[in-house]
């Protein structure tokens, strides 16, 4: 036998290692037996066992979004398959690369309703960036090689290979990485050079210009972040974040306005709707950032710069579109704006930031820490103030904790920050975590929950005490369904249907049974020593706080409203913005 | 360079060169139906065997940021070579084929030979008291031959929807 004849599994595991994969999250399984087999006999891939299919592309998330390389599932057939598509929608929502190895039943089976049997291609088609199903042993090291070139280059996505157990016995000759290359499929990395001088002209002739930057930054990759950072100074123009964008721009830097949309700030929803010149960098213009589409920033020259075209026109019609990788496109912007030595207008920017500073002064988070119950925003605070001085990560799962997390949690780096933005997966933080902290032994990763969304996957639990990994579970227990109930308080006349839990478990015991350790906070004197001790600890843990059931989070932009109608938590009650008829139907 | 944001719905006539490989149709028809587009003709062969590249031919309607959306979408598809907009991208033919069938005796049949003469329609079959047209041309003559058709005992039509293809010198 050469040496590049090996059988279809020994292939798989020979692919992951010359692709430089270090961990691979999965669950065995009938179909992907050879795969293991094959994986028992070498150590050039550590497995991490997941409890639940779910679970291990969540986790692949976590360590992609942390580390900015592709996350790896293996996951069989059937079961498998289908347990792993709300993560695979999550990934191709939020752009993350991810590649999904599934078992399949064999070649002569499919489409006989065998045991175990799922039209995977058929069923991830839609939730896929691309997939692929091998029918010949002897593509199919090209083809996994193909599916990472595709799931990490332009706009990064997740990319399935659906593997026929025959196939996997079979005999092939195996191919590296270096020969792979695709006919058709060639992002384009460098933007239109015209286009881009007429964007920095725009910017440059600018009275209240803002950068509005999301997830296409942090998925540029690190030099992003850096050039973003040098031309915000260098301009002296204020930015605001997505969601998924937070971390690309330091928090704390002045020029930082918070992140925008239905729950961001003040200041950074007014300077949107009132500039007038917008450069979003890697951003789509997604309902929750706009608001209300026809309100949405009316007197404003836009310029998107995104990998994908198209994002572009497709909710906003933008400008100046400049299609290209967000790094090289902002690099040939800080040269074109050197070279022909712009420089913002002086006093029209201190009007701006005049203007901007009146609305900051409103300080739209400001919360009041009173009595016995612990607020959620006093605990994220605490988490805040206690963890700052460390290189710290955060996921979440999705909820009211979520947007809390968002607004308290500050982010100096970009990927420091793993929450579900697109899809909106409860259920994604705790197997985010346990790929965050693979990838990053001996940093603090926490994951800000809430008491509902942590129930969706708490038998990842497992999966970190048996791989040591110390995550941290903060959850915000408010006993509802927080943001159900705030929805339901302001849309449905505080008819709070099937949002209440009325029978939680012991959280603390939960922790105990599952062998990491349960702290609980009640009051808000406890807060810090109770975080003191979570961070001291070096096992999992899990940290029930009790805080206030009521409290709402705010500010908020009702569904089918614009930018400058939020509602606020201090606000006039007379004059807050209500939710109309037509709102009403909108997510 | 801007895009024009009017809200009228035009109809388009849109090639695609895609990798002729398994499951690539039902990517672009999910495609279309996964987020709401319309289609109103679609066709489908292999033109290059060699290269097995086939080619499809979409007729569809929207708005032009929706057209712009789905020419987006579908050259994102990895197995897509090219997309083009032959309505916007200078003049073109477009063809379709029609097989009717008309069922009928005495001076009604020999009215629907008559008008298929007129419209230049071939007979590929026919028995005592039935035809099978063959007819080829745009959309719009297909539609009035069917239309005159009616009343003479059409009992069945099969089309293949729209093909296309640039007037000119230049490929896709």
């Amino acid at each position: 036998m050469s040496e590049t004849q090996m059988t279809g599994a020994e292939m798989i595991v020979k692919a992951l290692a010359d692709q430089g994969v270090e961990f691979v999250f999965g669950y065995p399984g009938g179909a992907v037996l050879p795969i293991y087999d094959a994986l028992f006999k070498t150590n050039s891939v550590r497995h991490i066992l997941v409890r639940h299919e779910q679970g291990a592309v969540h986790s692949a998330e976590g360590y992609a979004r942390s580390t900015g390389k592709v996350g790896v599932v293996l996951v069989t057939s059937g079961p498998g398959a289908t347990n792993a598509v709300t993560g695979l929608t999550d990934a191709l929502m939020d752009s993350i690369p991810i590649v999904c190895l599934t078992g399949q039943v064999a070649t002569h089976l499919i489409g006989n309703d065998a045991f175990q049997e799922a039209d995977t291609t058929g069923i991830t088609r839609p939730c896929t960036k691309h997939n692929y199903l091998v029918k010949d042993v002897n593509q199919l090291a090209r083809t996994i090689h193909e599916a990472f070139y595709v799931a990490r280059t332009g706009r990064p996505g997740p990319v399935v290979v659906d593997l026929p157990k025959d196939i996997q016995l079979s005999l092939g000759t195996y191919a590296g990485p270096e020969k792979v290359s695709h006919r058709t499929y060639a992002p384009r990395m460098q933007g239109d050079t015209r286009a881009i001088e007429q964007a920095v002209e725009l910017l440059a002739n600018a009275k209240k210009p803002i950068f509005y930057s999301g997830g296409g930054v942090i998925n540029s990759g690190d030099k992003a972040s850096e050039l973003l950072t040098k031309f915000v100074r260098m301009t002296g123009y204020p930015i605001t974040n997505t969601l998924m964008g937070l971390g690309a721009y330091p928090a704390s830097d002045k020029q930082f306005l918070g992140m925008l949309g239905m729950h961001g700030t003040y200041e950074a929803n007014l300077a949107m709707h009132q500039c007038d010149v917008m450069l979003c960098v890697g951003a789509r213009f997604d309902d929750r950032v706009t608001g209300r589409l026809d309100a949405f920033s009316p007197n404003s020259k836009k310029i998107h710069i995104d990998i994908d075209p198209s994002s572009v026109n497709k909710n906003v019609a933008v400008d100046v579109p400049i299609i290209g990788d967000v790094a090289t496109v902002l690099e040939a912007m800080i040269d074109v704006w050197q070279k022909r030595s712009y420089k913002a207008d002086p006093a029209a920017l201190k009007q701006w930031w005049g203007q901007i500073g009146e609305w900051r002064a409103r300080d739209c988070l400001a919360f009041r820490q009173e009595g016995a119950i612990i607020k959620p925003q006093y605990a994220l605070q605490r988490l805040y103030e206690l963890t700052k001085g460390q290189d710290t990560f955060i996921t979440t799962e999705v909820g009211q904790h979520q947007m809390w997390a968002a607004q308290f949690m500050k982010f100096e780096k970009p990927n420091r920050w793993m929450t579900s933005g697109g899809l909106g997966t409860m259920g994604y933080g705790l197997p985010a975590a346990i790929g965050v902290q693979l990838a990053h032994p001996g940093k603090l990763v926490v994951d800000v929950a809430g008491e509902a969304s942590i129930l969706m996957n708490i038998q990842e639990l497992s999966t970190a005490v048996q791989h040591r990994l110390p995550v941290k579970v903060f959850i915000l227990n408010n006993q509802y369904m927080g943001m159900v109930r705030q929805w339901q308080e302001l849309l449905h006349g505080g008819r709070y249907s099937e949002s209440y839990t009325a029978a939680l478990p012991d959280f603390v015991k939960l922790a105990e049974a599952f062998h990491a350790v349960g702290l609980r906070a009640t009051k808000p004197e406890e807060m810090d020593d109770v975080i003191k001790e979570m961070m001291a600890v070096d096992r999992p843990v899990v940290v029930d706080v009790a805080v206030d059931q009521k409290e709402n989070c705010y500010p908020m932009i009702p569904s089918g409203r614009a930018h400058y109608e939020m509602i606020l938590a201090d606000g006039d009650a007379q004059k807050q913005p209500t939710i109309t008829d037509a709102g009403l139907a909108l997510v | 360079m801007a895009i024009a944001t009017d809200q009228i719905a035009r109809s388009h006539t849109i090639a695609i060169l895609v990798d002729n490989e398994a499951g690539v149709l039902a990517r672009v028809i999910g495609l279309f139906s996964g987020r709401g587009y319309n289609i109103e003709s679609l066709t489908v062969a292999e033109v290059d065997a060699g290269r097995r590249v086939s080619r499809i031919t979409v007729v569809t309607s929207g708005t032009p940021m929706i057209i712009e959306q789905i020419k987006a979408q579908l050259s994102r598809l990895v197995p897509v070579h090219r997309v083009s907009d032959l309505t916007v991208e200078g003049p073109r033919v477009e063809r379709e084929l029609a097989l009717v069938k008309v069922a009928g005796k005495g001076e009604t049949r020999v009215e629907s030979l008559r008008i298929a003469d007129i419209f230049r329609a071939r007979v590929v079959d026919s028995t005592n008291t039935s035809f099978v047209f063959e007819l080829t041309g745009s959309a719009e003559k297909l539609n009035a031959f069917i239309d005159l058709m009616r009343p003479l005992g059409l009992v069945d039509v099969s089309r293949t929807g729209i093909v296309a293809i640039s007037r000119g010198p230049n490929p896709l």
